[in-house]
């Protein structure tokens, strides 16, 4: 999928509370924030930005409870039903003896199955070739992009606002 | 200005006045430049350990466990001992990156990415000691669910040894997720510093990452989701390491202290590890700054804590036995204190009970040199309150006549020495070619304890913007 190719406004700041200050002074005026890239993750960065809470939480208890429930059957289904064996005359179906299995399991499925979930849905695969904003954000430096949507934005006033927040650098690219 | 006593109060976890750019600098250093001589001298050292340690399982797996000093009454001895003592090791770098993270212990920073490392080695250590034990090794598959030529007959769901199969499985596929994904953006630093052959290997791995916050957001919850995880995950796996004993009805063994008693041991042991191994490490790579007095302090603490627990564990088997009115029960316990395994229970009572009790004085827990020597004390105790446990009880059974004695033979020393080298082994090769701190996670505390008018130049709007990042903080 091609994306239409849009103008895209960069500053680059030095500390977190001067990106987190820049993102929300430029929350306010309505601009687009495209994102904000930073070499750690900085709390209250995604409150300034409006970024909305994660749905990952969701997943994780979906796949966890689909694990456990999956082993719980399958438990049942091979102790009690498919060769039912007498283990010290315990009964065919020993559901607390299943608890520990069905607990690993619902915890493995949670944990991977999440992970490969967060890492399909954002595209990160093994290499993959990473687009950097600036070769600096994963080190020190943090960037923020705010999208230009038509001539009425202007990018002296962009440049103003990233200046009062100790920007280093401002720079206009196509995206 | 607006005054916060409060940060000037609380001093910063990092030292030396570091910006983000020093921390990245600082790490990449270690395993950017030529490894140094000392590096090269302990892989010799660990990797002949792994060597001589390989040739004595060859030799048990061509001869049979017959080369080991098993005998019909004790079955279960230094493997078994081996194995506990591996697995325990490892809940400590659990416990540093999922249950402090949790309880926002920012501290846990400079040692995560170590102490989860030494999870990892740690339980392929321990792996390798039910697996050599079966005796038939390469039938270990057999242990899967998985449909069969034979019936398909199905494992037995209601055996502790089974739930111990999946418990250990899931704690090292989880434990590797966990370090994994820590280690993603740390990869891509090291990708976005390295060229040549290092930048393919690093963006490999560092699987695009570019530190977008729109993937920040959902990683962070990630992370916490893996965290809480781990936590119940790590209790639950060293409470069933102890059901492989406490569900057989051996004296000594048959107990319900255990789950709780193996737990706080193993996190005990462990700590010994991590303190151990980064006392070493940050001798040997440089990284005082990184790991501070402040940070053993901190561990030296939990030791104290967990090791009185263990402490309290050892006294209530003592009275439960007492209080039970069971001759068998109460026999193994005098057994243990004044029969033939006395040394090696009084040797576990004085490295486990009375040396972690220096760490009330600050005196001691200042001193990196004791408390290195105390963490080696705490680690030899440990080894042999697994080996009291399992060969005290088993030695003397039910029937006198056939009361032994158990001698390790010298094929299974030279396995746990081996086991020592794959563990030194991979450490080191994981210190030579990894980021050994998180940096993402070090950049987020570097600037604690630190006001923001001091730490940048004055500016218009600092004034409402430390207001902004202390209501954000909040």
């Amino acid at each position: 999928m091609k994306k239409r190719s849009r103008r895209i406004f960069m500053g680059l700041f030095e500390r977190e509370e001067d990106v987190i200050g820049a993102t929300r002074a430029a929350r306010e005026r309505g601009w687009r924030i495209v994102d904000v890239y930073a070499p750690y993750p900085v709390h209250g960065l995604p409150e300034a930005a409006g970024f909305a809470r994660s749905w990952v939480p969701w997943a994780c208890l979906a796949l966890g409870l689909t694990g456990a429930a999956l082993i719980t059957w399958f438990q049942f289904w091979a102790s009690a039903v498919t060769w039912p064996i007498n283990v010290a005359g315990k009964p065919w179906n020993s559901l607390p003896a299943f608890i520990p299995v069905t607990f690993e399991v619902g915890v493995l499925s949670a944990g991977l199955g999440t992970t490969a979930v967060f890492l399909l849905a954002f595209g990160l695969l093994p290499g993959k070739t990473a687009v950097t904003p600036h070769p600096r954000v994963t080190d020190d430096r943090f960037a923020l992009l705010i999208e230009e949507p038509d001539a009425t934005f202007s990018a002296a006033a962009a440049a103003e606002l990233c200046a009062r927040f100790n920007a280093v650098e401002t720079e206009e690219f196509e995206s | 200005m607006v005054d916060r006593p409060t940060e000037e109060l609380r001093p910063p976890w990092i030292l030396g006045r570091k910006g983000l750019g020093d921390v990245t600098r600082d790490i990449c250093d270690v395993f950017e430049r030529e490894p140094t001589a000392l590096w090269w001298a302990a892989f010799t050292v660990s990797s002949s350990m792994l060597l001589a340690g390989t040739l004595a399982v060859c030799y048990e797996i061509a001869t049979g466990i017959g080369t080991w000093g098993l005998n019909k009454t004790v079955g279960w001895a230094f493997d078994i001992t081996n194995f506990v003592f591996w697995i325990g090791i490892g809940h400590a770098g659990t416990l540093i990156s999922a249950i402090l993270f949790l309880f926002r212990q920012r501290w846990r920073t400079s040692v995560n990415r170590a102490a989860e490392a030494m999870t990892l080695f740690a339980v392929m250590c321990a792996g390798l000691f039910p697996l050599i034990h079966m005796g038939r090794p390469w039938l270990f598959y057999w242990i899967v669910p998985y449909p069969n030529t034979r019936g398909s007959l199905w494992v037995n769901f209601r055996s502790p040894l089974l739930w111990d199969f999946f418990a250990i499985s899931t704690y090292f596929l989880i434990s590797l997720t966990f370090w994994y994904v820590g280690l993603v953006p740390d990869l891509a630093t090291a990708r976005d510093r390295a060229s040549g052959f290092k930048r393919k290997v690093f963006g490999f791995f560092s699987l695009g990452w570019n530190g977008s916050t729109r993937t920040w957001v959902h990683y962070e919850s990630l992370y916490t989701l893996l965290a809480a995880l781990a936590t119940p995950l790590v209790l639950s796996v060293h409470t069933i390491v102890s059901f492989d004993f406490a569900t057989a009805l051996v004296p000594g063994w048959h107990t319900t202290i255990f789950p709780p008693y193996f737990v706080c041991g193993a996190v005990f042991s462990g700590f010994a590890m991590v303190l151990t191994l980064m006392l070493i490490a940050r001798k040997v790579v440089h990284l005082e700054d990184y790991f501070t007095h402040r940070h053993v302090g901190a561990m030296c603490k939990i030791v104290i804590v967990t090791g009185s627990c263990v402490g309290l564990a050892y006294l209530t088997e003592f009275f439960t036995a007492a209080y039970s009115d069971n001759p068998y029960e109460q026999f193994v316990f005098l057994n243990r204190a004044m029969g033939p395994y006395a040394w090696a229970y009084w040797t576990m009572i004085t490295c486990n009970v009375i040396s972690p009790q220096l760490f009330w004085f600050k005196r001691v827990r200042e001193n990196l040199v004791l408390v290195f020597l105390i963490s080696l004390v705490i680690n030899v105790g440990m080894w042999f309150e697994r080996f009291v446990i399992i060969v005290s009880s088993l030695h003397r059974d039910f029937l006198p006549s056939s009361w032994v004695m158990y001698y390790p033979s010298s094929i299974e020393i030279v396995t746990l020495i081996g086991s020592f080298g794959l563990f030194f082994t991979a450490f080191l090769i994981f210190c030579r070619f990894l980021p050994m701190i998180a940096m993402a996670e070090v950049k987020g505390v570097v600037s604690e304890g630190r006001r923001h008018s001091q730490a940048r130049p004055a500016a218009a709007p600092a004034e409402d913007l430390d207001l902004d990042v202390a209501e954000a903080r909040a």
